[in-house]
């Protein structure tokens, strides 16, 4: 099970890095919220998948589950979740203001 | 143009209160079973934002005189408050207590100090969260 | 246990928090601000006391005994950083009342700033990995909204690529932690050193230290530096001076605590790697700085460089040249917030950033003038003051390791740097007077003040190094023997 994850963690990634090469701001938003979701299924993957019981629900089973990955994740998801909001406002706004969405047409230039 | 939502705003009134007992229900259910106050307030604020779909911003804002933001200030401080509460027993900073009383009509009940921080999560990710949908909502552009 | 190390990432937290809900008030947001970080500098400087009567000071959150729980861990290094962090905390924010304008101030400026400094504090505190990602988030998310506030079109401009290159390395620090977990089981510092000194630095742990080492760089701008110049020049000149001061200075702080708690095994690998990435940020940092005729884009640079120059301390790997590189540090943070927060100041004097339109400057303000002279050549580490003693110390290391080349080019690079500052000096102070009194569209009134208290602190630093190098020299003491670390968070008593 734990390969399978890890090929689906992969196919993530790549997702995510052909969205974030892209040049429209949206894709990359998007690219970034499926790496951070890539990366949040590494964890799980990493911490090892289904090893017991779940864990703090009573104490008979003869194992349990490690509850550490999942707290993991619960906090990067909340502030994965808080950044994408916090972006997708912003870029929002940058387009209003900028009139355009195309990473190229945002090159720096000292003339302003 | 005017759209008839005759039918969502009836449902969403019925709906939403079932929404909100579930989402305090999922709160206080937290402390022993899947539950607490992150999902408890994102349930919280599915309702609310049912509620702003159906109808529009300016009747919400008159029924509920409520500044998220502050709302999300007011769970922040609350949560740091209850770690800080440690302090004064000269104990490690969030660390919580619980304890078995008898109450009035419920019985015997556990009471922990966690509920209180949990409140303050409950606060902050509800205001967070309709802070979130009302920004984007705001734009005059769009109505 | 002691509940004093969670003080100071508290006060700034309240008072961010009480601050929201006096938005209107916008008097009531200064005072509140001011109060608390002054009460932080007190808790800090009386901590960094605790820390050195009595050792390394932990506190178990919660109650929770490590390596299961949270830990926070104020060592010297720790302790220091956090002192420093919250007096140009405090001096920025003093800036920001005069120079930020009443639009940022009602919308939420002085609650993150003070979110930033919180996030800051607590990545210094921190000893668990995974909750040091959990500040650095506190920190940049706080430092996006610092950035684009205000919302002009350049600062939106630079802000999507400034969090976009963010986003991007924090998803990585995420993907660095979960492999670390799965090889180690743990993420308490203290105890992922122990269990990898017990078990040796294997390759794979040493790839994964070099990929912590590209997320730390990118925030450290340790050779990926390529986001900072364009996106440190748009916001205001509080925030790039505690953008300069502090968030780079975050990323070096985490290259230094890994590199020396946790993946020591291998300097050859790792800490040769450090020397030669350090030597191009030197040079490539001065070079930008010596090409640029824009004010800010020249500081930038040398911020750039600087980092360099700190990790080319640590990468000596010698007592010597980690003692200079701390030494340097905390130099370096309170410089480079004078340097920009005195940059600020000449353009909102001139209106302008580009140095070819300045001049003369130091007719009508000469106090500006010489303390940016101060400053600048304290940069470049001009006996006695403060650039010099952590300079020395650093080539000295380097001698010591035998990084010959490398010394020579930190020798170059520190020319080239007081060339770059002089620069500033030279065509923005003297020089033909291009405006009269009457033509300058603003004035410095209210932002010479905490200018003024980070020069003294900056010349103090130079010439009571005397008393300085004891605690410098116990910070270093921790960091080149991890087991004083350790004891001390997992309470092994010998």
């Amino acid at each position: 099970m734990e390969v399978m994850m890890s090929i689906v963690v992969g196919i993530l990634f790549a997702v995510a890095t052909y969205l974030i090469l892209s040049k429209s701001i949206l894709r990359i938003l998007l690219g970034t919220v499926i790496i951070s979701h890539g990366a949040h299924l590494l964890i799980l993957t990493m911490g090892g998948l289904k090893t017991g019981a779940p864990p703090l629900l009573g104490q008979e089973a003869p194992a349990y589950t490690d509850p550490l990955p999942q707290a993991l994740i619960l906090t990067a998801i909340v502030i994965a979740f808080g950044v994408t909001a916090l972006v997708f406002v912003l870029a929002y706004r940058s387009y209003q203001e900028l009139g355009t969405d195309d990473m190229e047409q945002l090159r720096g230039n000292d003339n302003e | 143009m005017r759209i008839n939502d005759v039918i969502l705003q009836t449902t969403a009134k019925v709906i939403s209160f079932i929404i909100l007992t579930f989402g305090i229900y999922i709160f206080f259910a937290g402390h022993h079973i899947p539950g607490g106050g992150f999902i408890g307030g994102l349930i919280t604020t599915s309702a609310l934002v049912l509620l702003y779909v159906a109808f529009d911003m300016e009747t919400m804002n008159k029924v509920i005189p409520i500044d998220f933001k502050k709302m999300t200030a007011l769970g922040l401080l609350i949560a740091v408050s209850t770690g800080l509460g440690a302090l004064l027993f000269d104990q490690p900073f969030l660390t919580h207590t619980f304890g078995y009383f008898d109450l009035p009509i419920l019985g015997e009940a556990e009471l922990a100090t966690a509920v209180l921080f949990d409140i303050g999560v409950f606060l902050t990710v509800t205001g967070v969260a309709v802070t979130i949908i009302l920004t984007i909502g705001e734009d005059e552009k769009w109505k | 246990m002691n509940n004093l190390v969670i003080i100071p990432i508290i006060i700034p937290l309240l008072a961010g928090i009480i601050s929201i809900f006096f938005l209107k008030h916008i008097v009531w947001q200064r005072w509140i601000g001011s109060v608390a970080l002054i009460g932080t500098v007190l808790v800090s400087f009386y901590l960094l006391n605790q820390v050195y009567a009595n050792g390394i000071q932990t506190l178990e959150l919660g109650g929770w005994a490590p390596p299961f729980g949270i830990v926070l861990v104020a060592d010297m290094l720790s302790a220091l950083l956090t002192l420093t962090t919250s007096v140009i905390g405090l001096a920025c924010f003093i800036y920001a009342f005069k120079s930020v304008g009443e639009g940022r101030e009602r919308h939420f400026f002085y609650p993150v700033f003070l979110f930033l400094i919180t996030g800051v504090i607590a990545s210094f505190l921190t000893g668990d990995l995974f909750n040091l990602f959990v500040c650095f988030e506190v920190l940049l998310i706080s430092s996006y909204v610092l950035i684009s506030i205000g919302g002009t079109k350049p600062q939106l401009r630079e802000s999507m690529k400034y969090i976009l290159v963010n986003i991007v390395s924090s998803a990585f620090f995420v993907i660095g932690v979960a492999f670390l977990y799965a090889v180690t089981g743990t993420l308490n510092m203290a105890d992922l050193s122990q269990r990898i000194a017990d078990v040796g630095q294997t390759g794979f742990l040493t790839v994964l230290s070099i990929f912590l080492l590209i997320v730390f760089g990118i925030k450290a701008a340790l050779f990926l530096y390529f986001w900072l110049p364009g996106s440190y020049r748009v916001p205001p000149p509080a925030v790039q001076a505690i953008f300069a001061a502090l968030l780079t200075k975050v990323g070096i702080y985490a290259i230094i605590r890994i590199f020396t708690l946790i993946f020591y095994h291998q300097p050859d690998i790792t800490h040769q790697l450090l020397a030669w990435l350090a030597a191009l940020t030197m040079l490539l940092g001065v070079i930008g700085a010596v090409a640029s005729w824009d004010v800010l884009r020249i500081l930038a640079y040398n911020i750039v460089a600087a980092v360099g120059i700190v990790i080319f301390g640590l990468a000596s790997f010698s007592a010597t040249g980690l003692e200079g590189a701390l030494f340097y540090l905390v130099h370096d943070m309170v410089i480079k917030a004078v340097l920009f927060l005195l940059a600020g100041a000449m353009i909102s004097i001139t209106g302008t950033t580009n140095l070819r339109k300045m001049g003369g400057l130091i007719v009508h303000h000469p106090i500006l003038g010489w303390m940016f002279f101060i400053a600048a050549i304290a940069l470049a580490g001009i006996p006695p003051l403060s650039g010099f003693i952590g300079k020395l110390l650093i080539i000295q290391g380097g001698i010591e390791t035998e990084h010959y080349w490398i010394t020579g080019i930190l020798l170059l690079s520190s020319l080239l740097i007081l060339y770059s500052v002089i620069k500033i000096f030279m065509n923005g102070f003297w020089g033909e007077q291009k405006l009269s009194r009457d033509e300058e569209k603003g004035n410095t009134k209210g932002l010479l003040a905490p200018c003024a208290f980070l020069v003294a602190i900056s010349i103090f630093w130079g010439v009571g190094a005397e008393w300085i190098y004891p605690y410098i020299e116990m910070a270093t003491q921790t960091l080149t023997d991890p087991s004083i670390y350790i004891q001390s968070v997992l309470n092994i008593k010998e």
